[in-house]
Order: structure tokens, then sequence, then C-alpha cells
């Protein structure tokens, strides 16, 4: 028997920190900016965005577009309406720039912000196992840094809107390809008021082995923070890209709405792993859409525990033969939360593969729901997906839906489908607790067994963390 | 001097119930399953519990054990302490032992990580990694039960007769005080059901105390118990050694019955 084996229990043992959200990451900064925006959306806060950021025409008018789309475009009748209803879209800072540049050491980030990560605990992992990150504070990446091998590759890691500046051509040929402005009300939101997100670029046949890190912070009250992401992988790359993110704990609603892109050329692989941990004041709908060329492999791990109401569903579209698309998410809707989360898998080429594996964990009042569409067009024979949709309830009025849609065209092809809904079981409970294990510690151990799927997909250290916050938020809980 | 049968928290007794009585909900009547049992085990012996089918045998084993599912009245002693009123974990903690008929699968959570907590919970300290895999991978031998299945999920996946090894294993594992084997035996072929009673066998000394619930010969050949009970209707209707186990090998339990119906006539009187 190996140590790794036993490591899992150690994890747990050690970790009986009695914090809560609001002591770990609950907290914020006095508010000190060298620019806040005032309250608002409308064309003057974007022309003062793009102004700011002396961005190139196009892009511009790609922003003064994109707010017409989203005034035009009604909200979604799906998901939580009621909840989306009440976001007032005039009561958010749209952009917020904090002060100091962007810096390439810890020790030039300006020092309540350098604080604050260390606080997350963000230049020790880039230290331990990282090849590269970025940290976002409010609007703007304060911090990023990249191995300096990788440059050398000529792998590209920086903030998007350095990107802009610096890569143009690239930036110009993939904005806005993956995710159009007017797919839904939201990606047009973000492509009027974007600000930061992280730009990868990996040239062909490099393999970036260790993972790249962007942490999302939000700090100020009723803060709208709209980051946009594009990674491309060239021919026969691979790249693993891990986000976090957390947010204070205020009484007032915060927006987050970020659009994420990837594109995998021929033969390349994309791992896009997701920790998502806003305070429950927090409004995340998300779109992230990857397209799969030949061959082709894209990982989406999803882990959404914090946020208010999340609505988000990882996308892939197989557009190469033989490509490979998977979705791996875990959602822990607690009190007062709604995670409506799924995947969208679209078999356009021949031969294509996916699969979806969904667990979610509802407890008190908390709603998980999945929602996921898996769709096979005319032409895409001799594809087969496999979806598996798995929920846990704690406690009588914890909530758990599941909306699967399956549109296929063509009868060559291979559909697996199962869902399952389980109580913790009391006689799980009863099992456990006759082997001397306390009821909460009985809970926390058949919880943690229904996501080990998922963990098990995490690097250690993420592992580690998800596993204490799955601890934290399991305290207390009356099975 | 007085009779330690008589007396529950007489040091030469590790178990013993008095009056006990198990309910269940039945839609909106309560059902009684065990009517007025008392039982007393001393130290370094083996009880066998028989009975035939639906008799409350299982039940009587759960709820000694605290099953939530279940309302009792009466008193439990386990080494001279009253221990009705506290949690399974608790009695757990304090020597009690239940060996499922049906083990339930707990996907995700590995045998090791499972073992290691239950040890560290009966022991009341962390068993560290090195001493903790030694105890193991010999356990795992006298059980016979393959090392893979140490980093395998929990009962998932896992045959009749694996399952039931592993019971035998974590009762060697915590070395309990009482153990309570319910149908350890079912669903055994031959050879396992040797590992299985050698296992039971290794388990008990002089100490120690078991009732091992079951309604077959096979395993208290294997066994052999100190005493045996048999259990019919919710009541313990007859107590002797092994030549009670031939008995009711040869005539079944209907010759029972009736002494059965006569004792609950009795009681009603």
């Amino acid at each position: 028997m190996s140590d790794a084996t036993l490591r899992e229990t150690t994890s747990q043992d050690l970790s009986s920190i009695n914090d809560d959200y609001t002591a770990r990451y609950g907290f914020h900064d006095p508010e000190d900016y060298f620019l806040k925006a005032p309250k608002g959306l409308n064309h003057e806060v974007v022309e003062m965005i793009s102004r700011k950021k002396n961005e190139p025409d196009w892009m511009r008018a790609i922003r003064h577009a994109a707010l017409d789309t989203f005034r035009a475009k009604p909200m979604p009748r799906w998901g939580d309406s009621e909840s989306l209803d009440s976001i007032d879209f005039e009561n958010i800072h749209y952009y917020i720039k904090p002060k100091g540049e962007q810096a390439t050491d810890w020790n030039d980030v300006p020092e309540q912000i350098k604080k604050t990560f260390d606080r997350l605990g963000i230049p020790e992992a880039e230290r331990k196992f990282l090849a590269g990150v970025t940290a976002q504070y409010e609007s703007e990446v304060v911090y990023h840094s990249i191995r300096e091998d990788l440059t050398k590759l000529g792998v590209i890691f920086m903030d998007m809107d350095s990107a802009l500046r610096e890569h143009p051509e690239i930036v110009r040929k993939w904005f806005g390809k993956i995710i159009p402005t007017g797919d839904n009300k939201f990606s047009a939101l973000n492509t009027a008021v974007w600000s930061g997100g992280s730009f990868i670029y990996v040239p062909k046949g490099v393999k970036v082995d260790i993972p790249l890190q962007a942490y999302f912070r939000i700090n100020a009250e009723n803060m709208g923070q709209f980051e946009r992401t594009l990674i491309i992988a060239d021919e026969d790359s691979s790249v693993h890209y891990i986000e976090g993110c957390t947010a204070p704990t205020y009484s007032s609603d915060s927006l987050h709405s970020a659009v994420v892109e990837l594109v995998a050329l021929d033969r390349a692989h994309i791992r896009y792993t997701t920790i998502q941990n806003w305070s429950v004041n927090v409004y995340n709908l998300v779109t992230k859409r990857a397209h799969a060329y030949t061959d082709s492999v894209v990982e989406w791990v999803d882990g959404n525990l914090g946020s208010k109401l999340t609505m988000k569903y990882p996308a892939i579209v197989l557009k190469g033969e033989r490509a490979h698309g998977e979705v791996l998410s875990i959602a822990f809707a607690g009190h007062g939360q709604h995670q409506d989360a799924g995947a969208k898998m679209t078999h356009v080429a021949p031969n294509t593969t996916s699969r979806i594996i969904s667990k979610s964990i509802s407890k008190d009042d908390g709603r998980s729901s999945y929602r996921g569409l898996v769709k096979m067009g005319r032409g895409a024979t001799g594809c087969k997906t496999s979806v598996e949709c798995d929920a846990l309830l704690i406690g009588d009025h914890a909530v758990s839906d599941t909306y699967p849609t399956m549109d296929v065209a063509e009868s060559d092809v291979r559909v697996e489908h199962e869902a399952r809904v389980s109580k913790v079981g009391e006689e799980q409970l009863f099992y456990l607790q006759s082997r001397g294990l306390d009821p909460d510690k009985a809970r926390l151990m058949i919880v943690n067994g229904f996501i080990e799927p998922f963990v098990k997909e995490l690097p250690m250290e993420y592992a580690v963390e998800l596993n204490r916050l799955i601890e934290l938020e399991m305290e207390g809980s009356v099975g | 001097m007085s009779d330690p049968l008589l007396n529950p928290a007489d040091p030469a007794n590790v178990f013993a119930c008095r009056n006990l009585r198990v309910f269940v909900q039945d839609g909106d009547q309560e059902k009684e399953i065990v009517r007025g049992v008392d039982l007393t085990v001393r130290r370094g012996r083996k009880h066998a519990l028989m009975g035939p089918n639906g008799s409350g045998k299982s039940t009587l084993a759960a709820a000694l054990m605290g099953h939530p599912g279940y309302r009792v009245e009466g008193e439990i002693w386990l080494e001279g302490e009253r221990v009705d009123q506290l949690e399974p974990h608790l009695r757990a903690r304090r020597g009690m032992f239940l060996s499922f008929q049906y083990p339930v699968a707990v996907p995700g959570v590995t045998v090791a990580n499972f073992l290691r907590a239950s040890l560290a919970a009966r022991r009341g300290t962390e068993i560290p990694v090195r001493a903790f895999r030694q105890e193991l991978n010999e356990a795992f031998a006298t059980m016979d039960i393959d090392p893979s299945f140490i980093t395998r999920y929990l009962n998932d996946g896992f045959s009749g007769g694996e399952k039931k090894r592993l019971e035998i294993l974590q009762m060697l594992l915590l070395k309990p005080s009482f153990s309570l084997l319910d149908e350890t035996d079912s669903g055994l072929d031959i050879d396992a059901l040797k590992v299985v009673s050698d296992g039971i066998n290794l388990a008990s000394n002089e100490q120690n105390g078991l009732l091992l619930v079951t309604h077959y010969q096979r395993i208290l050949n294997l066994v052999q118990p100190d005493v045996v009970h048999v259990f019919m209707s919710g009541r313990l209707v007859r107590t002797g050694g092994m030549e009670l186990v031939h008995a009711l090998e040869e005539r079944g339990y209907d010759w029972l019955a009736d002494e059965s119906a006569a004792i609950a006539e009795g009681s009603r009187a």
C-alpha cells in the first residue's frame, strides 16, 4: 500500500479548521483605487473603459455594438429567471482600476493587494507548483509571471488587455469567434465591458507540463467583474490552465460574468480547471466554449462551490474528426445558493466522442440543477457520448433537478445516459457510525467519497483545498 | 456468592440486556418486533442465536448497536455500564461491534481510509501510517483477502463473500469486547466459511464475548458456541448447548413454536 492512498484521510484530519468563509475569504481591503467608474451601464462607461485602455478602434466598435446587443437581448427564461430579473444593472460598478502598474514581482504589487493575495496563498502556490500566474484584482490584472523556459519556447501567457496590445493579430483572429457577442445576454454584456482575463498561446508541439493559473478577486461592493479569456493550443501542444476566485461577503449583490474561449487545434490537449468559490452575494453568469479540431482533446473540470446563483454550461464543439470532449463537474449548493450548471456537447464531425460527468450536492435549502445538451448533427456519424448525473441530497429541504437534452440526427451513434439522486443514506451513516465514526465525520466521509471522482482529477494541492472547503461547508449540517 | 448472570453490572459479564423491547413504525402504528429479551454474555463466552426467518433476529442485532430506525425499551449493558442511551458510534468506541448481514457500499471511500478512521475512533488516537500498514497487511493475510482491496472503495462491487471477510477483518482490527455477528455465514461457500470462522475464533478470547446470529448449523460446528438460544417471534424460547443445534437441525423449529405460543400466552395472563 502506498502513502498516497492514506493521504486523503490525513488531509481531512488535519483540516479541522473552524473558520468560515467570511473569515478566510470574505474579508475586504479598504477601497483605494486609481479609477472607479460610477455605477451604471451606458455607452459613456463603455467608451471610457476602451479609451483608458488605449484600445484600437475595431475593439471599441465591438464593445459599443455589444452593449446594444445586450440591451436588445431578453433575459433567459430558464435557470433561475426570478433571481436574474432581480439583478439591478444600474447598481454595479463596471470598471475599477486598482492603483499601481501591473507587476512581474510580488514586491512591486501595492502592499494592501499583495497582502490579500498572500492571505489567499497565491504566491506560495506559485512557488510550489505553478508554471505561471496571473492575479486579477477588480478589473485589472495586477501581477503576472511565467516561467522563463516557457517564454523561450514561445508560450504566451498574459492578461487579455496586454495581449490586445502585444498580439493584436492573434486576438483579432479569434476574439468572439468561439462565442459571438450575441450568443446570450451575458456574453454580450461581457463583450461590452470586458477587462482582464487571461490570454494563452501554446505554439506547435509545446507541452506545458505544469499548470498555469489565474486567480480572480473581487474586493469592492457592487462590483462587476468581466474577465475575458482566450486560450489557443496550436497543433500537437498541451496546456493545463487553472482558475480560482473568491470575494468578500457583502449584503448587496455583485456580478461576475466571464467569457472564456478555447481553441484546441489538431491533436492539441487543453484541460481547463475551475474552482469557483465566490461569496454568496455574487451572481456568477459565465459563458465557456471550446472548439476542438481533429484528434484534439478538451476537458473542462469545473467545480462550483460558491456564489448566490451560478449559471454556467461549459461547451465543446467537436469540429474535427475523432476529437474528444469531457466535462467533469461538481456543484455544491448550500443555504441560499442555486447552482445551475451543466455541459453542452456539439458533435459536428464524425467519430467524435464526449463524456459528461456531473455531480451535485445540495444541502439545507440549496438547489443544484444539471442542465445539459448533447447534439449530434447530420453527418456526425460514429459518434459516442455518455452522460452521467449524480445528485446527493443532505437534509429534507435540499433540491436537485436534472434537465438532460439529447438531440441526435444520425442513427449510427452511441448515446448513454444515467441519472441518480440519492440521499446521504441512513444505512451508510449507521454503518460508519457502528465503526466509531461520529455522525459529522461519517457524513463528511460519504460526501468526500461522492466527489472523489472529481477530486482525483485535480492537482494534489487543489484536492486538499477542495476537501477542506467541503468540510467547512458540511460543518454542523443536519442530515 | 450471587450468580453473576443475575447482575448485568457484574465484571464477569461483557454484555447484558434486560427486558429489551424493540418497536418499528409500521404506517401510523408501532409494531413490536422484540418482545422482552433478557440475555447475559459472560467474558470468554460465545453465544449463538438461532431462529427462523422473520423472527426478528437481525432487528435485535441492529437495535443493540443503536440503529436509529427503531425505538428501544429496556436496558443494554456493555462491560458493566448502561449504553442504551448512547449513539451507535459511542457504543462502538466502548467496544460493541456489529458484523452486518448486508454491509452497505460507500463509493469513493477507500477501504484503507475507512479502516484507519475507524481504528482511530476506536482507539482514541491516530495510528501512524507505518504501523497501520503493517497491521492491515497482517489482517488481510489472515482473512485471505487480496491486498488490492485496500485501495478499493468500501464494499463497492464486492461479492457477498468478500464483504463478509471484510466484516470479520474489521472485528480483528477493532478488537471489540462484544460482537454481534448477523448472519455472517449467509452466502458463503465452504472455503470462505472456514476463513470467516477461523477469523471469529482468532478474535475470541477470555475477555470478550460474542453473539452469533444464524439459522444454520454449519458455522456453529466451526465456531462451537458455549450457549445456544432459540429466538422466535421476538422472544428467547429456549436456551441450551450444542445439543439444541442438533435438535433444530433434525426437527426444525416447529416443535418449539408451540412452546413459544405457550410463553406468549403466559406473559399475557
